[in-house]
C-alpha cells in the first residue's frame, strides 16, 4: 500500500500509547508482526504498516484501515514481537479511537457485533447467543446469513432458546456504568 | 483436588459439551469443581476491543467472588482463561486500573487469584501416570490433530502455558490415553474466533486452512480446547464445503471428551451428540479397543 502523508484530526500516536501504555518508538520494523499475522493475507494494510504510519504522525485517516476491524485478535504479533511491543494492545487502542472518533463502519459492522454481545452481558450478567444474534441480524439485515443452520443447533440444544440466568447482574450493571462514564462502549 | 470452576457463558449454550465433559471426567477422576455463585461473563473479545476497563473490570467480578473461596480458580473456556489471567496482570501492574475496578465492584481485588485451566490440573495435579492408569478404553489407532489455537497460549508472557509455538500438552495427554497425536503445523493458528458472525468470510478461510492441514496429515478429528476453535471448525466445514467443494468431514471433539471416553464414561455423557459433524469414526475407534 501507498504511506500517505496527508493527515486528518491531531495525530494518532500519543493517544494509542496513552489508552495501551506501549512505547511505540522501539519498532524497528522488522515485520515478524506482519508474516504472522492471521489475517494480512486477507487485507490491504499490514501491521506492521500501521506501526509504522503511527510513527509518521498517521491522524483518524490510519482508522478507516481495513486490519482495524479484521483483526481477529489472535495476538501472534505480540507473541513474537522482538522488543516485546504489545501490537494486539495498538490495535485494541486503535478500535476505540475509531469508536470515539466516529471511523466509518467496517465490513461486518464488528462494533455493532460487539455492541450487542455486551449489550446481552449488561442485561443478564452473561452473554446471551439468542439475544445478541437478533440484534445484530437486526442492525446488518443479514437475516439468511446461517439461518439453516438454526434448527439443528436448536435440536442439539447447541444454543440455548431463553436468557442466561443466575449472572450476578448488579456488579456488571456498575461495571458498565463505571465504563459508560469512562466514554466506553457507546462513544 | 478442589478447585473454584468459571464455567463462562458458552458452557450454557454453544459449548455445553465442553461444560458437560469437563465435570464428567472431573467426577470420575475426583476432582471436586466448586461453581462461584453469580458468575459473569468475562467480556471475551467485545470487550477488551471496547474498552480497556470493561475487559479487566468483567474478570475481575469473577476473580474477587473466588477469592472469598479461597480456591484457585479452574476455567475450560480457552478464552476466558486467558482473559482472566490478563485481567489479572493488568490489576497486579496497574495502581489506577485497580482503584478504577475496586469502584466498580465495591470491593477491592489485588489480582492475586490463581487462574488455571483444566488441562493443567489433568496434566500437572492429577498427572499423566495416574490418567493412564485409569484409561479403560484406550484411544488405539485414533489420529489426533491436537490444537491449542490462541488463547490456551497467548499472550505466551501471561499465561505460561507450554510452549507458544510448539505446545505438547495435549499431545501428551493424548499419548498418555492410547492415541496417536500427529504432528503438524497449525496447532497455534488462529481460527477467527470472535468474528464467525460478522466477518464469515474470514473465518471461513482460516478454518479452511487448518481443515486441510489436519485432513493432509491424516486426523481422525481435531482436539480442541476452546468454545470458539470448536464451533468455528465444527460448523464452518458445511460453508466451506458449499463454497469450494471440498468434502471436509472432521469431527472437533473437546479433549475432555476424549479423556472423558477412555475413562469408560458413555458418549451421551460427554455431550457427543451435540457436535454438528458427528464423531462416529472416534466413538468406533473407542469403542473396538
Amino acid at each position: 500500500m501507498t504511506i500517505t502523508k496527508k493527515k486528518t484530526g491531531s495525530g494518532l500516536k500519543d493517544a494509542v500509547e496513552q489508552i495501551c501504555g506501549v512505547d511505540l518508538s522501539v519498532c524497528f520494523q522488522c515485520k515478524k508482526c506482519s508474516s504472522g499475522c492471521s489475517v494480512a493475507k486477507l487485507t490491504k494494510s499490514r501491521p506492521s504498516e500501521l506501526m509504522r504510519q503511527l510513527h509518521l504522525g498517521a491522524g483518524n485517516e490510519l482508522l478507516e484501515s481495513d486490519l482495524i476491524w479484521t483483526c481477529v485478535s489472535c495476538e501472534i504479533c505480540s507473541a513474537r514481537c522482538p522488543m516485546g511491543i504489545d501490537v494486539a494492545a495498538v490495535m485494541d487502542a486503535l478500535r476505540q479511537l475509531a469508536l470515539q472518533r466516529g471511523a466509518s463502519k467496517p465490513a461486518g459492522n464488528v462494533p455493532l457485533f460487539n455492541r450487542a454481545f455486551l449489550k446481552t452481558v449488561e442485561m443478564f450478567g452473561r452473554s446471551y447467543e439468542m439475544g445478541m444474534i437478533a440484534a445484530y441480524k437486526l442492525g446488518t439485515g443479514k437475516w439468511k446469513n446461517d439461518a439453516e443452520k438454526f434448527p439443528a443447533m436448536l435440536k442439539k440444544r447447541k444454543i440455548s432458546l431463553l436468557p442466561p440466568r443466575g449472572g450476578d447482574r448488579k456488579t456488571v450493571g456498575r461495571i458498565f456504568k463505571r465504563s459508560q462514564q469512562n466514554k466506553g462502549p457507546q462513544a | 483436588m478442589r478447585y473454584a470452576y468459571y464455567p463462562g457463558c458458552s458452557a450454557e449454550s454453544t459449548a455445553r459439551d465442553m461444560h458437560q465433559s469437563t465435570l464428567a471426567v472431573a467426577r470420575a477422576l475426583g476432582i471436586e469443581l466448586v461453581e462461584p455463585e453469580g458468575w459473569t461473563c468475562c467480556g471475551a473479545t467485545a470487550a477488551h476491543q471496547t474498552d480497556r476497563f470493561l475487559a479487566v473490570s468483567l474478570p475481575a467480578a469473577n476473580l474477587a467472588k473466588v477469592q472469598d473461596l479461597k480456591l484457585d480458580m479452574v476455567v475450560s473456556c480457552a478464552a476466558c482463561f486467558s482473559r482472566m489471567k490478563v485481567a489479572n496482570q493488568e490489576i497486579a501492574a496497574d495502581r489506577g486500573m485497580r482503584e478504577q475496578v475496586r469502584q466498580a465492584l465495591e470491593r477491592d481485588y489485588d489480582g492475586s487469584v490463581k487462574v488455571r485451566h483444566f488441562l493443567e490440573v489433568l496434566l500437572d495435579d492429577v498427572g499423566l501416570k495416574a490418567i493412564s492408569r485409569a484409561v479403560k478404553k484406550p484411544l488405539k489407532n485414533l489420529k489426533v490433530a491436537c490444537y491449542y489455537g490462541c488463547l490456551l497460549v497467548r499472550p505466551p508472557k501471561i499465561l505460561k502455558f507450554d510452549d507458544p509455538e510448539n505446545p505438547t500438552s495435549l499431545d501428551r495427554l493424548v499419548k498418555a490415553m492410547g492415541g496417536q497425536s500427529l504432528d503438524w503445523p497449525c496447532k497455534v493458528e488462529c481460527c477467527g474466533g470472535g468474528l464467525s458472525l460478522s466477518r464469515t468470510d474470514v473465518v471461513v478461510q482460516l478454518t479452511d486452512s487448518i481443515l486441510d492441514m489436519a485432513c493432509q496429515a491424516g486426523a481422525d478429528c481435531i482436539a480442541v480446547s476452546c468454545p470458539m476453535c470448536q464451533v468455528n471448525l465444527d460448523l464452518r466445514q458445511q460453508d466451506i464445503n458449499k463454497q469450494t467443494g471440498k468434502n471436509y468431514h472432521v469431527p472437533i471433539v473437546y479433549i475432555t471428551q476424549l479423556v472423558g471416553l477412555c475413562l469408560g464414561l458413555r458418549p451421551e455423557e460427554l455431550g457427543f451428540e451435540k457436535l454438528m459433524v458427528p464423531a462416529s469414526t472416534v466413538l468406533e475407534k473407542a469403542a473396538a479397543n
